[in-house]
């Protein structure tokens, strides 16, 4: 697992690739910590950049949850974006699509992320 | 071993309305337009390919399931409202002069899992033993206070059967009539517990009102223990994974995402998803089984689970 963080206008965008499962969520986790908390209201939106996340297990949907209830509570922005036909699946099934802002690539996260 | 389903549903039974029905039938008939219908066969034959949503129903008792081991002895788990019907089940079956011996295992004691109790025939049968098997040692209160004055109008104590209670701990292993029998700890408010029955070489594990907590690896690797390639897990899948860990931690229940993981990691051979949400419609319950098979299809690694999804009246053989 491993995530690449650059800057898109107005947004830090994370790339994440791999596997997010029982074996790697802690790792995920720990990697989103120092982006979570700069992502508040005055700080640049948060938009992770899913294109080359192959699975994402229930422990990994966790971490997602947890970091939006976290950058809500800063007032920040975040969203997910570029889903893998697989996790789309894993997300409808779960419901994440109902409790998380996904978008369907990159850009159009950052452009409904702007302030 | 056949696992026998009388109550499926979850915190408290429901029933369809008479909106439910028409809405069923309307559905029924909109297909049924170039359909010959002139036999009573041909009508049998249309209906058995409409969906189990359209033509049956999930139904509405809270929880109850029967094993029938193959044994001399009758394994019940839990009381909930499906007993009643298991009551009756057993009366035609054997008879009123023919003594039973009944072995209840039960996950808790909340309403919907001990509701049933006061109309389950058999306990008002002289000669009749029924051992009940807790992990709570209030069971014994929690049934007599449920047959009390001003709640019910026939004493615990006017029971005609005899009623024994037998109160273990997790992993404590037990035999009856033959099945190896063993508790496991499950989180849920006040405590409730899943129970593994193994006999001639099948399992079948009964995990309801069970809360996952992701985060505790060890509390997983212990439900993959107990599941361990068990010919039937019955799993409660009430809520969402979206649901069960936010808008609903903390109430004691889980998701049919979780309940896939630990089958596919424990390699067990069937996930039975149980104690429906009482709010859900047999659409949305359909709906979520048609998901929840395709999520185990897509996040398969080798070893399958069938997913099926319980229903009042059936009957699986392990």
């Amino acid at each position: 697992m491993e995530v690449s963080p650059s800057d898109l206008g107005s947004a830090r965008v994370l790339q994440v690739r791999g596997r997010l499962d029982h074996s790697h969520a802690k790792g995920f986790e720990a990697a989103l910590v120092p982006h979570l908390a700069e992502c508040t209201q005055d700080g640049r939106a948060l938009v992770l950049d899913f294109s080359g996340v192959a699975y994402i297990s229930s422990v990994g949907l966790r971490v997602l949850l947890l970091a939006a209830k976290q950058v809500k509570a800063q007032q920040g922005r975040i969203a997910i974006a570029a889903l893998t036909p697989i996790v789309t699946e894993v997300f409808q099934v779960s419901h994440f699509n109902l409790v998380l802002s996904v978008f369907p690539d990159v850009a159009t996260a950052v452009a409904a992320l702007a302030p | 071993m056949k696992l026998r389903c009388w109550g499926t549903r979850g915190s408290i039974p429901v029933s369809l309305t008479a909106p439910d029905i028409r809405a069923k039938i309307v559905l029924a008939l909109k297909g049924a337009g170039a359909v010959d219908l002139a036999s009573p066969t041909a009508i049998a034959a249309y209906v058995d390919q409409l969906g189990f949503d359209v033509a049956g129903t999930f139904g509405g008792h809270s929880s109850c399931l029967q094993i029938e081991t193959g044994g001399l002895e009758h394994i019940i788990l839990d009381l909930g409202t499906g007993v009643r019907p298991l009551g009756h089940y057993m009366l035609a079956k054997y008879g009123p002069q023919s003594a039973q011996t009944y072995h209840v295992f039960m996950s808790h004691l909340h309403w919907d899992h001990i509701m049933g109790l006061p109309f389950f025939t058999p306990v008002y049968v002289p000669g009749n033993r029924i051992v009940i098997h807790s992990c709570h040692p209030h069971v014994e209160f929690a049934l007599r206070r449920q047959q009390a004055e001003p709640s019910f109008p026939v004493r615990f104590d006017q029971f005609a059967a005899h009623i024994e209670f037998d109160i273990l701990i997790p992993g404590q292993v037990i035999e009856v009539d033959g099945t190896r029998v063993v508790a496991h700890a499950q989180r849920h408010a006040g405590d409730s517990y899943g129970w593994r029955f193994e006999r001639a070489g099948k399992s079948l594990v009964y995990s309801t009102d069970s809360e996952h907590r992701l985060e505790d690896e060890d509390e997983w690797a212990g439900f993959v223990a107990f599941f361990d390639r068990a010919d039937v897990v019955v799993f409660d899948a009430m809520y969402s994974l979206a649901d069960a860990i936010s808008v609903k931690a903390d109430w004691g229940h889980s998701s049919n995402i979780v309940g896939v993981e630990l089958c596919q990691e424990a390699k067990v051979r069937k996930l039975l998803m149980f104690h429906h949400e009482p709010a859900y419609s047999d659409t949305q319950i359909a709906r979520i089984l048609d998901e929840t098979q395709r999520f185990e299809k897509i996040t398969r690694v080798g070893h399958a689970v069938e997913v099926l999804s319980a229903w009042d009246g059936l009957e699986l053989t392990l």
